[in-house]
């Protein structure tokens, strides 16, 4: 089975849907791991710096953006880990998928932004053109 | 921290790379930072040389790019014009001792003190005085003016979408030349504002007197652009920080910032600090090192000595085309929405910054403002208490010390109680000092004048303390 599933998330209700079905692909074996990870917009690292003040604050309102996926996985008892990567996020999530060598990544099939979607393209799109292993794309 | 090594040759492919970009995007910015200050840009020019080159290896973040900065031309504008160029150079030595001196003295420290709502402000106003500077190159000089500069922007906000090695401000500053050029069209050009000389910065002594009354001019130039570019640099920092997940040494960039600022001096250059949107493309193009940091300012120089002769046929409008998208890039737009959610005196504070620097065209002035105004309000804040009655039980919210203690009082001498015992709450408070004590014990007496017994509960051990240090007065014992 899938091992080492990586979900990408960014806190929006999307990432939640896709969570769930990570969670259920997870349940499937016990030795199935979630890799939650969430990528820091280079885009946004200065408005984040500067509305945060110390960098632990700025690492909670990230980690708060994960809250609810957290709670999903710990009420279901499914193994997982966070991690926050720094980048853009489309080409950072790929990055990490494959240098890992995961088994499976789950993301949501739209993000935040429905504008910078409109010009750039999705990052699930993005994802799923250029990543190595199976991709599960969340509506 | 990384080692040594790491920092210069952990990532020499992406540094050297990431090094040439940001040197084709700082030489608009450079020249343009320059005619701010109202130096040749030359000046400017040599300035992000040497900086650039210097912190390097003196600074205290890896991958960060220092040069002259357009929040340090703003400062330096009196003086270039009361005092002229020598003066500039004494100025940009002192900066830098001043510097090491904040460095020595681990003021980056301090710099947690400056609040949020003042480093917005900061950068807000910085991005209005940069605005502001560009509008005598394009407001009511021609047509053709208008036409280039909205050219130029529609160039720097398209183009990225296509070609993302290139920075897009450089290739519209080529195609824009190249056409003003050949199209004989009546366009002012760097050329008219200053010259280029295509030689490498040499190591001069300022000319202005050693004295006493030249102290008193450079020294309130030198303090203020001492601390504005320790202020952006350090917010630089922490966002190069946050960007590449590592930390970095704070104090030793406050010294690098110095030494890198005394050698410019020395060298003919303007005061410089850490840019934002430079280090941003730097990490956005994958420098991380300070590799990248000494490719930029090497291949700036060498930019210059072959370009030079070109330099100066870059027409105005387009570099304030670039300028004015420096300013968007620096603006914090989520300031709006900040105005309304953020609390009313963080919200006043931002603002109140904002208003004094545009006002006073002094970064530093506004920051030292900001900084002063929300300590009052902090003062103010934490100087009130709340009282919420419950029945007879009377809860206090809030500090009780020498600063909140006459509200406290008042509450209890205007209120009308009907029963004969109450109980005076203190679990979300605490009582700091004799004269909360003493507050407490008025109130007491005020209230047992009248025939009510008060009965103190809910107190923590240091309030305890406090009380028992004077002797058991209260009748909370």
């Amino acid at each position: 089975m899938y091992k080492h599933i990586l979900l990408a998330a960014d806190g929006s209700e999307n990432a939640i849907r896709a969570a769930k079905e990570a969670a259920k692909i997870a349940s499937c074996s016990n030795d199935s791991i979630i890799e939650v990870v969430y990528v820091a917009d280079f885009e946004k690292a200065k408005t984040e710096v500067l509305h945060s003040g110390t960098s632990e604050a700025l690492n909670i309102a990230r980690r708060k953006k994960l809250q609810l996926i957290e709670q999903l996985f710990k009420e279901e008892k499914i193994q997982y880990k966070v991690t926050i990567l720094h980048g853009t996020p489309g080409p950072e999530i790929v990055r990490y998928a494959n240098e890992q060598k995961v088994d499976l990544i789950v993301v949501g099939s739209r993000g935040l932004n429905s504008l910078q979607e409109m010009v750039l393209g999705s990052v699930s799109h993005k994802v799923m053109k250029r990543v190595n292993c199976p991709a599960l794309v969340v509506k | 921290m990384q080692s040594l090594k790491q920092q210069w040759f952990g990532n020499i492919r992406g540094d050297i790379l990431s090094g040439i970009v940001v040197a084709l995007a700082l030489i608009p910015e450079a020249i343009a930072f320059s005619i701010i200050a109202g130096v040749d840009p030359m000046i400017g020019l040599y300035a992000s040389f040497t900086m650039a080159l210097i912190i390097a290896f003196a600074g205290g973040r890896p991958g960060m790019i220092s040069a002259a900065t357009g929040a340090m031309a703003l400062v330096m504008v009196p003086l270039v014009r009361d005092y002229g160029l020598e003066y500039l150079f004494a100025a940009t030595i002192l900066t830098g001792i001043i510097q090491i001196i904040f460095g020595i003295l681990k003021i980056a420290k301090l710099m947690k003190f400056i609040p949020n709502a003042v480093m917005i402000g900061f950068v807000n106003s910085l991005a209005i005085l940069i605005f502001l500077a560009q509008v005598p190159h394009f407001i009511g000089i021609s047509t053709i003016t208008y036409v280039f500069v909205a050219i130029t922007l529609v160039l720097v906000y398209t183009l990225p979408r296509f070609i993302k090695v290139i920075p897009a401000p450089l290739i519209a500053i080529i195609t824009l030349t190249v056409i003003a050029i050949f199209s004989d069209v009546e366009l002012r050009t760097i050329g008219d504002l200053g010259t280029i000389t295509q030689t490498l910065p040499s190591f001069i002594l300022p000319k202005v007197p050693l004295s006493l009354e030249t102290l008193q001019i450079i020294f309130p130039f030198s303090l203020s652009l001492a601390i504005v570019g320790l202020v952006e640099s350090l917010l630089t920092s922490q966002i190069v920080d946050d960007m590449t997940g590592t930390e970095s040494n704070k104090n030793g960039e406050a010294r690098g910032q110095g030494i890198a600022n005394i050698v410019t001096g020395f060298f003919g250059g303007m005061a410089g600090c850490a840019m934002i949107g430079q280090s941003v493309i730097n990490v956005k193009s994958g420098g991380r090192g300070r590799l990248s940091t000494l490719v930029a300012g090497l291949f700036l120089m060498f930019l210059i000595l072959v370009l030079g002769d070109l330099v100066v046929k870059i027409p105005m409008p387009v570099l304030v085309g670039i300028m004015i998208m420096v300013c968007i890039g620096t603006f914090d737009w989520s300031s709006f929405k900040y105005l309304v959610k953020a609390p009313r005196a963080d919200a006043i504070v931002m603002l109140t910054t904002v208003i004094i620097v545009v006002w006073t065209h002094n970064l530093s002035i506004g920051v030292i403002s900001g900084v002063i105004l929300s300590a009052i309000f902090f003062v103010v804040k934490i100087s009130t208490v709340k009282i919420q009655q419950e029945g007879n039980r009377f809860i206090v919210e809030g500090q009780l010390f020498f600063a909140s203690t006459e509200g406290f009082i008042k509450y209890f001498k205007n209120i009308d109680i009907q029963s004969k015992t109450i109980q005076i709450d203190f679990s979300n408070s605490r009582i700091w000092d004799d004269s909360g004590v003493g507050a407490l014990l008025k109130v007491e007496e005020l209230l047992g004048d009248k025939g009510i017994t008060v009965e103190v509960i809910e107190l923590d051990s240091p309030s305890k303390k406090v009380i028992a240090k004077l002797g058991g007065m209260s009748s909370s014992h």
